[in-house]
């Protein structure tokens, strides 16, 4: 060894003397010298292998060294080779290093790095791990959810039970974003191991549950790639994700559709009438159906659509306004596949809407509009002139144009559509005329009516000077005459005399095949045609050649006494031809027509074989056989089934049980007794739970969470009945007994913030977590509700208002309120808003004028008051048309708070500031239902809007919560003593709120 | 759903790839440039391709291609909406959609391909709620982040994307509140040789400005909505108020978008803004060709027209022209084969005339070709349709905003087609066509 490295040292040296040494240098900062620092980028950008090398030197010193801004310069570096496609997977240690980094960009970056080369470097992969499993705890759901992206992104076998761990928790967090984040991993976790499968269904079960309209897109993808044949998970979910559709993203909503479109053809009947006219061009056969199957029809029971179908198509259709294309697309496949023939109409209009965008999409959409044109002219022919080609079209947007135009084309329109194409023939774009004269062909075979005027201007084109274009006509000719042969010798001959003058392979052989074919028509020029192919026969094209044998053989068995030696000298060089096609074609006619004796009876047929009458060739559209695939999808585009492809299945002869889709209808205002919930919603959750038994613990409790989460759920939606801002009121209207699904929506939405103080718990506490979930459960208690005008003194007008103790969408530092407004007059209430205001500052922000309200109706609204952090209370007039109230809202100081995060070591970390002046404490007596720890919480809860800090001590309870208009934190500790005594200390600087909130929490508590 | 995504130049180069699951070796691109070469022009490159393994949709902007990689059946229109949007995206953050800029900020475009899509499915294309997560440079703040060693990437996490309103953040505050609507519309429309209609309709745009405090409630009408033929709206928009009141209804997400787009059909008169009177005309003998073309007010509703320019694709054999312009300056590119002439302002009583001759490669037979002439112009405090907002009201916020509405008409795709004088060549047709059918008269 001693030798050879010596040796080896010696060997480079001198080689690499120019560039290496320089290099060598350059990484012994201690040998450099200053010319050299300034010409070492020119001489070492000579030499791209020195070059990565010092590169990567430079950026893993960058990277270890102190300074952030370093470090941020290294990465995006490292960043911008990756993006080239450069690889830098040596620089991963140094990398990973900075993945617990403070700064956030530094961290994104370093996250980009880390999802691109962990496959490779699995092992110092695992280094990073524990990061983001610490983020995964973390009370910021943005935090969280983005731990779990990156997390599930790393393709490491080995981390695949972590990361089911972390998408199982991730699964029942509170936060709806979260879960989204959740939705994703399934899929990626799928792809990184199949196996899987079984225990991922269970969390996509659990997740379509899901009242969110962030999650419904995701987990239904998630669905599609899991398990697209569980069509059984869909059922309870159904009703709710029509219902979802109109405010679920853009993207989930395509997704949702095309799920939906399978599922309701394996759930529903036809509604396409049975014999009904699916194909307009059948008309005939359906009058011609016989009366004993008309009978059948009549007795059959008429069609009723089963209303969940109806229901889709009526949650759809508004989307058709959507400005996503693909999502238009979507809707429009959903109609054509699923709606009564006659409705199908309605996509039209916004199909050909999309012609106006991107050249990519005109592209897909002219495909799916050529396969629907064959079905369904109509559909299309009122907008024909969307199709008309502008020269400035791609060439395939201008093929598929034309493909349409010539679909629907019928008797009426024919001469505006051939008009047209005239024009077409002469564009500047060869392959496009001659795909116009193919189009004139085919509408010549369908329309009957013109076959003549499109064969004269077939002709015509004959004479152009450009030669596809003949060639083109040519073969179009040939098609054409097929049809009708008796007529058209003169055409044949004046073919025969263009022949000198095509060298286009394929009409040559067109021409050829004309003249053996009508031999008899044109008997003088049929032989000389041959005789000239004698002499160029071995010159020609392998078609060509084929032709022109079977030319001979015609004309020998029509004609021999002219041909027959000309035949014989063709049938000897086709022997000897290179082609092994034409060498067999050659011994085969040969065989057939000249008799000897071993030929034997098959030559007596020799003629009825070669000049039987030939069916004319149907010239029919290449969208003929798409409509097997599914519209909008990827196969149905490229004509082929692509992987993953679902089939879109008939539809059933009978209904399946419509009763499956049932979901238990709860009572919107009255709120039911705990247990019947508790029943029901364990009934729904029966099969997650059944089968995770096997699985830990953690499982079970987090499908409990979720009754639990449902049932907050239900105590809260009924004063949330219309809330203005939700995008539910968007499109269409609900029925009434759909009503609920998107009610419960902004629930999940707007609480979500309040939901992340206790989610922290749901991972913190693991075993202990079903009883901290009681504890915070009664915060969503039923809420008082105040009153804020009797009806009495309002003259019919009644308000009422409470706190939903969500924060306020208008401005942050506002308290939202809610006010029901309720007309108990006989009359009609109009103009109801908000009048002047006393103190004349006061922030409020206002709901917007309710026009009218009839007797007898409610409208809830909402609004948001800056209180400043006072209890001083806010006035203002409630004004109708007619009259003015003078009304107060006084908010409860529990009310002026929200609820904030932290754990106990930042808890016992803010006490310590605000002690002294700060601290208000005393000793209660509690009464004694109220020493349960779960008793205390929801006391605490129900006069506070405070959040839960979780406590390793029994006999400590803690709550934190910050004020709403300045944010100061408010800090509640209440330490049990022996039996009803209890020490109970708030912390916070405003000391006014402070003891406010002493006394109302002591008679809170004191009270049984 | 997207596997990877690469950026194309027209030279075919890969300049940036992205992937979204597991890496694919570039090769698979060469699929792709086999293509690009049979098409011969990028724009007919087919936006669906198949390969042995994986599939490639793709889209052609601003000179680039964004190819992206898939591997199972999805719509395809799906795949294209969003690359369009990356695009998009692109163009809003820096201007303009070109290799030279997304090579400037090559990091910055690669954090937001990250945010936009989580294994494979979009997330966040929103460009509102991007601009909260990386912020958009500008010239002060990267001179300020040199210094600082500040970045771009908000430390604030997006909050719009959780409440109801998820296209707009909460707490936005303006000293100056102001909301502007630019009505656009476009004509599109196909005339024949002698000037009448083949075909017109009217595409319109409403492209908003919208920089508003708190949460707004807006509603705009229009002194006319029937005359919308059809409709397709921002997320915002509230249908069921369209449906039954035909208002525009809706909480505008904060800063530039597109509110709607609509259609106004063929049904109605479409006002066809200018008249051409043209003629180009080749002669058998002689290489040579005369061109005379005209253009002159017509239904402009007594506004001016501006920014007039004819564009037509000349046959291929005319190798160069000979002109006079009463107005503005014309140009020919050889290579192309493309006459420009910029008019610019219409002068209703001095017509812009151009005239004169043009020369034929020698020894080419007459160009045979129906060359068309496309039309671009601009009418300023015009919609062509008609349309006209009659109010904007906002509720919800106390302030008085600024509001303004502007319009603007365009000619979209305007397209004559010429007359074209191919003596000899018409009159032989013309004869053989009657001979053919005197010989199939006689023949039947």
């Amino acid at each position: 060894p001693l030798l050879s490295g010596s040796f080896r040292s010696n060997g480079v040296q001198p080689a690499g003397a120019g560039t290496c040494v320089q290099s060598n240098l350059e990484v012994v900062p201690a040998a450099l010298t200053v010319p050299y620092v300034v010409s070492t980028t020119l001489r070492v950008s000579n030499n791209p292998v020195c070059l990565s090398v010092l590169r990567n030197e430079d950026l893993k010193e960058m990277l270890e060294s102190n300074k952030e801004s370093l470090k941020l310069e290294a990465m995006k570096r490292v960043v911008g080779l990756i993006a080239k496609g450069k690889n830098s997977s040596e620089l991963f240690p140094a990398v990973v290093k900075n993945v617990a980094s403070k700064n956030i960009e530094l961290k994104k970056l370093v996250y980009v790095y880390l999802v691109r080369y962990a496959e490779e470097q699995q092992d110092l992969a695992l280094l990073s791990i524990s990061t983001f499993q610490r983020a995964l705890k973390d009370p910021n759901q943005f935090i969280r959810a983005s731990a779990l992206r990156v997390l599930s992104s790393i393709r490491v076998p080995i981390i695949v039970p972590i990361m089911m761990l972390a998408i199982k928790e991730a699964a029942a967090d509170l936060s709806p974003y979260v879960r989204k984040t959740s939705a994703h991993a399934i899929q990626k976790l799928y792809s990184l191991d199949p196996e899987q499968k079984e225990q991922l269904i269970e969390v996509i079960e659990k997740l379509l549950k899901d009242k969110s309209t962030l999650v419904a897109g995701s987990v239904v993808m998630a669905f599609e790639e899991v398990c697209p044949d569980r069509i059984d998970l869909i059922h309870k979910n159904y009703r709710k994700l029509c219902n979802l559709l109109v405010d679920v993203e853009e993207w989930g909503q395509v997704v949702i559709i095309s799920m939906l479109t399978r599922y309701a053809r394996t759930q529903f009947t036809s509604p396409w009438k049975e014999g009904a006219i699916f194909d307009e061009n059948n008309d005939k056969t359906f009058y011609e159906s016989d009366s004993e199957e008309k009978k059948e029809q009549t007795e059959a029971k008429p069609y009723i659509m089963d209303p969940d179908h109806r229901l889709l198509l009526r949650n759809t259709k508004p989307l058709l306004q959507s400005r996503n294309t693909a999502v238009v697309m979507s809707v429009a496949q959903l109609y054509w596949h699923l709606a009564p023939k006659h409705e199908v109409n309605i996509v039209t209009k916004s199909l050909v809407r999309l012609l106006r965008s991107h050249r990519e999409v005109q592209y897909i959409v002219l495909q799916n509009i050529a396969t629907m044109s064959i079905q369904r002219k109509g559909m299309f022919e009122p907008y024909m002139k969307s199709f008309y080609v502008r020269s400035t079209d791609a060439t395939h947007i201008k093929t598929l144009k034309l493909e349409i135009l010539t679909n629907l084309a019928n008797e009426a329109n024919i001469s505006t559509i051939l008009r047209e194409f005239q024009t077409y023939v002469k564009s500047q774009d060869k392959a496009f005329a001659a795909a116009t004269i193919q189009a004139i062909g085919r509408c010549a075979t369908n329309i009957s009516e013109v076959t003549d005027t499109c064969l004269n201007g077939l002709v015509l084109l004959l004479s152009n000077r450009d030669e596809t274009v003949v060639a083109e006509s040519v073969v179009v000719i040939k098609k054409l005459l097929q049809t009708q042969p008796t007529q058209h010798s003169e055409i044949i001959k004046h073919m025969a005399k263009l022949f000198d003058n095509i060298t286009v392979p394929m009409a040559r052989a067109s021409i050829l095949w004309l003249m053996g074919e009508y031999c008899e028509r044109v008997p003088k020029i049929a032989p000389d045609v041959l005789r000239k192919m004698a002499k160029t026969f071995t010159a020609e094209e392998d078609i060509v050649k084929l032709q022109t044998v079977n030319l001979a053989a015609k004309l020998y068995l029509t004609n021999s006494k002219q041909t027959k030696l000309l035949t014989q000298y063709i049938l000897n060089l086709g022997k000897y031809d290179q082609n092994y096609d034409i060498r067999d074609r050659t011994r085969f006619i040969r065989q057939l027509i000249v008799p000897n004796e071993k030929s034997g009876a098959l030559n007596k047929y020799a003629r009825r074989i070669l000049l039987a009458p030939k069916p004319a060739p149907v010239l029919e559209s290449a969208f003929k056989d798409r409509d097997r695939f599914q519209l909008g999808t990827l196969s149905h585009s490229l004509n082929v089934k692509a992987a993953g492809y679902q089939e879109l299945s008939d539809w059933p002869a009978v209904a399946p049980d419509q009763s499956v889709r049932n979901v238990e209808v709860i009572e919107p205002v009255r709120v039911q007794p705990p247990h019947t919930e508790e029943e029901s919603s364990e009934e729904s959750d029966k099969t997650s739970s059944d089968s995770g038994k096997s699985s830990s613990g953690s499982e079970k409790s987090s499908s409990e969470s979720e009754a639990e989460q449902k049932k907050k759920k239900k105590t809260k939606k009924a004063p949330l009945k219309k809330n203005k801002l939700t995008a539910g009121d968007r499109y269409g209207e609900v029925p009434p007994a759909r009503q609920l699904c998107v009610q419960m929506f902004p629930v999940s939405l707007s609480s979500s913030r309040v939901c992340v103080s206790h989610s922290q718990q749901l991972i913190d506490c693991g075993g202990l977590f079903r009883v901290s979930l009681q504890v915070t459960t009664p915060s969503f208690g039923p809420v008082k509700t105040y009153e804020l005008l009797h009806h009495m003194t309002g003259k019919g007008l009644s308000a009422k208002y409470h706190f939903p103790r969500q924060p306020c969408l208008y401005q942050p530092s506002m308290v939202a309120v809610q006010v029901i407004l309720t007309n108990s007059s006989d009359h009609s209430l109009e103009e109801i808003h908000i009048g002047d205001r006393s103190p004349a500052s006061l922030n409020i922000h206002c709901f917007n004028t309710i026009e009218r309200l009839e007797p007898e109706a409610s409208v809830t609204v909402s609004m948001g008051i800056d209180f400043s952090d006072s209890t001083q209370a806010a006035n203002f007039q409630l004004c109708t048309k007619e009259d003015q109230f003078s009304v107060s809202i006084q908010p409860a100081v529990g009310e002026l708070l929200m609820p904030s995060t932290m754990t106990e070591e930042d808890f016992s970390k803010e006490q310590g500031k605000l002690l002294g002046m700060n601290e208000t404490s005393a000793t209660i007596t509690m009464a004694t239902a109220n020493t349960s720890s779960q008793a205390i919480g929801k006391q605490v809860l129900s006069v506070a809007n405070v959040g839960v800090v979780s406590s390793s001590q029994n006999n400590v309870h803690r709550f934190a919560g910050r004020t709403v208009s300045s944010g100061a934190v408010v800090l509640v500790s209440l330490e049990q003593k022996e039996s009803c005594a209890a020490l109970l200390t708030i912390n916070t600087e405003k000391s006014v709120m402070a003891s406010m909130l002493l006394r109302d929490l002591k008679q809170a508590l004191a009270q049984a | 759903m997207i596997h990877s995504l690469f950026l194309i130049n027209h030279t075919g180069d890969i300049f940036l790839e992205k992937h979204w699951k597991s890496v694919i070796g570039r090769s698979v691109c060469d699929y792709f440039f086999e293509a690009r070469e049979k098409a011969v022009e990028p724009e007919n490159v087919p936006p669906v391709l198949q390969t042995p393994h994986h599939y490639l949709i793709s889209i052609y902007r601003g000179k680039l291609f964004f190819l992206s990689v898939i591997q199972t059946e999805v719509p395809p229109l799906f795949v294209i909406e969003f690359l369009h949007r990356v695009a998009d995206t692109i163009q809003d953050y820096f201007g303009e959609c070109s290799e030279g800029v997304i090579k400037d900020n090559v990091v910055t475009v690669y954090e937001l391909l990250e945010e936009m899509l989580d294994n494979g499915f979009p997330l966040a294309t929103e460009s509102n709620v991007l601009k909260e997560m990386i912020r958009p440079p500008t010239i002060l703040r990267s001179v300020v982040n040199t210094l600082t060693g500040a970045s771009n990437v908000g430390d604030t996490l997006p909050t719009g994307q959780l409440s109801n309103v998820p296209w707009r953040r909460v707490g936005v505050k303006y000293t100056n509140n102001e909301a502007y609507f630019d009505v656009i519309e476009e004509i599109d429309a196909i005339l024949d040789k002698s000037g009448t209609t083949v075909f017109a309709e009217i595409q319109g745009v409403i492209e908003a400005c919208v920089r508003l405090t708190g949460m707004p409630d807006l509603t705009l009408s229009f002194m006319n909505p029937r005359l919308l033929d059809d409709v397709s709206f921002h997320p915002c928009v509230r249908f069921k108020r369209w449906e039954s009141e035909r208002v525009l209804s809706f909480i505008p997400p904060d800063g530039n978008f597109t509110l709607m787009n609509y259609h106004v059909s063929s049904q109605n008169l479409v006002a066809i803004p200018v008249y051409v009177k043209q003629s180009i005309s080749f002669f058998e003998t002689g290489p040579c060709g005369r061109l005379d073309i005209t253009i002159g007010p017509k239904q402009t509703m007594g506004k001016t027209v501006e920014g007039l320019m004819v564009t037509i694709h000349m046959p291929k054999a005319v190798l160069s022209a000979n002109l006079t312009a009463t107005q503005g300056t014309y140009t020919y590119d050889l290579a192309t084969k493309v006459l420009v002439w910029d008019i610019g302002k219409l002068n209703p009583q001095k017509l812009p005339n151009l005239k004169g001759s043009l020369t034929t490669q020698a020894g080419t037979p007459k160009p045979e070709d129906n060359p068309s002439l496309n039309i671009d112009l601009k009418i300023q405090q015009l919609a062509i349709s008609g349309l006209k907002v009659s109010r904007l009201d906002m509720y919800g916020e106390k302030y008085k905003p600024f509001k303004g509405v502007k319009y603007l008409t365009k000619a979209g795709k305007f397209q004559i087609y010429i007359y074209m004088f191919i003596f000899l060549e018409n009159l032989m047709s013309y004869l053989l066509f009657e001979w053919l059918q005197c010989v199939l008269k006689h023949s039947i």
